[in-house]
């Protein structure tokens, strides 16, 4: 909020306000260790069960994709490989590559040695989102999810020429989101700007380009080899399930951070932040999808985005049940607890994406960006990518 | 299988088959403990059938074994009790306050499924045999040593003459008692000699020099408490025939004690060979970077796991937590983690 948004690059002197966001801390710290205290045979169960889903459901669609010149077959195909491609890609993948699962001690679910059905490898990946996402969550010029590199997300971003065609390339990205994404955790913005050497970069390219060949071909020529006859279906079916995962990932990632009254933050405020201060950002800076079980579970409960960045290394499963527990914390604390339906949180990153195309001075610029810190707003071009 | 790999890459087919049956993996081994036999009130024998990712053991070697208690997965090594021609059986003792022997000697019924590493060690027979052996064993360092008298008992041909000397508490908490008198009596070759220590004191150099004469000429197993290894190295060493002594340690080698002027306990870095000192409350992560090793890292906070390293010896506490955890294999947050004693990281 404008009136209490603290002066930039000042630490906060100790205040009844700093005493308050400590305890904060210590609340939500305490809410921490009560699930890990409980964690146990239950939440092993739930994570071998999806394992299993999700193998059988590969395992389903690719036997059906086999015989898709029968067009049932190539529906129930197509749908049974999108649910594992899904499964495998957010409720697996990603939370497993967090450590939620490490616990376990199991070296077949661990997050050293599990890999993905995803273009990026999964150590690449871990850099990238584990690391530097998550630690800098929506700092501008250091969370480079922010925007991914590509899209201008907040005002505190300064305003380049490419951006005005951000809503087309946003929408073009959305079916090939892995290959987005694998781009991305290339750095080569990192390059360029000498964070990053050559030789690393291209030890990096050379490793996803052999991902990306294995599941390649995997996909698109061995699979489709194999159904004979059915080859074009059975091809254009595993298209399909690529496509509608993608998509779907899009959605759910976007609408975790991206929606309007999602904070973005400037680097001051990574100065001496404390526990407390890290919560309030992770808190401010993400958002929740509201809906049923199944929408949790195909999101990788990334729905529960305010929980998963709170507590990125707690097991997926236990996000719905602390969701109501976090959401009466930040009442209680008068924090924003950005949450709504699928739709209004897509439609409102949709917003944000049309609104920051133009710079911000631009009349309805920023309006709606309630949350964002103004000082720096006003001069856009001091805070530049770092 | 190859080839088939490429088809669920990046899984592989044996992802597939453990689900079905866990035996049926190779690339996570596993068994099935098809019976469980009591050697006496506080100890048991576990047979165990392995799965396709078995490749077999040598007498005397041991096996890591993955047990899951409440869906945590505990690892421990046990020695092999078995011949190298029988199935692997592992005899364990309940440790009082234990977590994981209580549970494989108590709740552990048939059908159970353990995970197995592969059989490790070098603490074996050596092929052809030699002329003279002698096995020195306290408690339960008799395990390993079982597994070689099976198998000598197996062998085809003639075997060399053998002494064993075995020291338990008392009667009824010597392992395989029963067995090694029947084993005693059937075969010309072994003498078995029970030491009791509550009565009789414990095995010692001296004492092994008495019991068995030429043990200068034998070539010699030890396997129990480091104490009687430690006598037992320092004793073949002062002969002159350190070679002919092969040593079981239960535990890594005891880390060089405490420097004067170092502050903290000692870690060390396995793999590089770099010995740093550990302030209680200094994350393992910056021990390391401190010490010139170079350390996997990712957010320092405890949040990414990119700085997971496998800790090879003794414990950490949680920075956060103040918790003490820690074992053999264990991967642990080198960034929220500390020293809680003198440590070995497989770094």
């Amino acid at each position: 909020m404008p009136t209490t948004a603290a002066a930039p690059g000042g630490s906060a002197p100790a205040t009844p306000d700093a005493d308050r966001t400590e305890e904060l801390g210590r609340e939500l710290d305490r809410l921490r260790a009560e699930v890990v205290a409980a964690r146990g045979a239950d939440d092993a169960r739930y994570i071998r069960t999806v394992i299993a889903v999700q193998r059988g459901c590969e395992a389903g669609g690719r036997a059906a994709l086999a015989v898709s010149l029968f067009p049932p077959a190539w529906i129930a195909g197509t749908a049974l490989l999108a649910v594992a491609k899904t499964l495998e890609n957010m409720e697996l993948g990603h939370n497993i590559l967090h450590g939620q699962w490490d616990w376990l001690a199991d070296p077949a679910i661990h997050s050293t040695t599990w890999e993905w059905d995803f273009v990026s490898p999964a150590d690449a990946w871990k850099r990238t989102h584990n690391h530097l996402h998550h630690t800098y969550t929506n700092v501008v010029g250091r969370d480079r999810d922010l925007g991914y590199t590509i899209l201008r997300m907040s005002p505190d971003q300064p305003w380049r020429p490419h951006h005005a065609l951000q809503p087309l390339y946003t929408a073009l990205l959305a079916p090939v989101f892995e290959w987005g994404i694998a781009l991305y955790d290339l750095e080569a913005d990192a390059v360029t700007q000498g964070r990053k050497s050559v030789r690393a970069f291209l030890r990096d390219a050379s490793a996803t380009a052999r991902k990306a060949v294995r599941q390649g071909a995997k996909d698109y020529v061995l699979f489709p080899l194999l159904a004979g006859p059915s080859a074009l279906p059975c091809l254009l079916g595993t298209l399909t399930a690529n496509t509608a995962r993608n998509v779907w990932a899009h959605t759910v990632i976007f609408c975790g951070h991206f929606p309007g009254d999602v904070r973005t933050f400037t680097e001051e405020r990574l100065d001496g932040e404390t526990r407390g201060e890290w919560y309030e950002r992770q808190i401010q800076g993400s958002a929740n999808i509201e809906g049923g079980p199944l929408l949790h579970v195909l999101a990788g409960n990334l729905s529960h985005q305010i929980e998963h960045h709170i507590y990125p290394d707690l097991p997926s499963n236990r996000y719905a049940r602390l969701a109501p527990r976090v959401r009466e914390i930040c009442a209680r604390y008068g924090l924003p607890y950005v949450t709504g339906p699928l739709w209004r949180q897509y439609a409102s990153m949709w917003g944000r994406v049309l609104r920051h195309a133009l710079p911000s001075h631009v009349g309805f610029g920023s309006r709606y960006d309630g949350g964002v810190e103004r000082a720096v707003d006003d001069a856009p071009g001091q805070v530049c990518q770092a | 299988m190859t080839a088939v790999s490429w088809l669920t890459s990046p899984l592989s087919p044996d992802d597939y088959l453990g689900l079905l049956d866990p035996l049926w993996s190779a690339r996570h081994p596993a068994g099935r403990v098809t019976a469980v036999l009591p050697e006496g009130p506080a100890a048991a024998t576990l047979v165990i059938r392995p799965g396709r990712g078995w490749h077999g053991h040598r007498a005397g070697q041991y096996l890591p074994v993955g047990v899951e208690i409440d869906g945590v997965r505990h690892w421990r090594t046990y020695s092999i009790t078995s011949s190298a021609a029988d199935a692997p059986t592992i005899t364990v003792k309940a440790l009082r306050g234990g977590r994981v022997s209580p549970h494989l000697v108590h709740r552990t019924r048939p059908g159970t499924v353990l995970r197995l590493g592969p059989a490790q060690g070098e603490f074996v027979l050596p092929r052809p045999l030699p002329d003279r052996l002698l096995f020195v064993t306290a408690g339960s360092g008799i395990t390993p040593v079982m597994g070689m008298l099976r198998t000598l008992a197996g062998h085809p041909g003639p075997v060399p003459p053998t002494l064993l000397l075995h020291s338990a508490p008392r009667p009824e908490e010597c392992l395989f008692r029963a067995e090694l008198a029947v084993m005693e009596a059937r075969t010309p070759w072994l003498d078995v000699h029970l030491t009791y220590t509550r009565t009789d004191g414990r095995l010692t150099p001296d004492r092994i020099a008495a019991l068995c004469p030429d043990w200068r000429r034998r070539d010699a197993w030890v396997c129990g408490p480091s104490g009687l290894l430690d006598a037992a190295e320092r004793s073949w060493e002062g002969a002159g025939v350190r070679e002919r002594l092969r040593l079981e340690r239960f535990r890594l080698a005891p880390l060089p004690p405490r420097g004067s002027g170092a502050v903290g306990v000692p870690v060390l870095f396995g793999r590089s060979g770099v010995e740093a000192a550990a302030g209680p409350s200094v994350p393992l992560l910056d021990v390391g970077e401190t010490a010139g090793v170079t350390m996997p890292y990712g957010c320092r906070r405890g949040i990414c796991f990119g700085c997971l390293a496998p800790l090879a010896e003794g414990n950490v506490r949680d920075l956060r937590t103040g918790q003490v955890h820690g074992g053999p294999g264990e991967m642990i947050q080198t960034c929220v983690n500390a020293a809680a004693g003198p440590l070995v990281l497989d770094l």
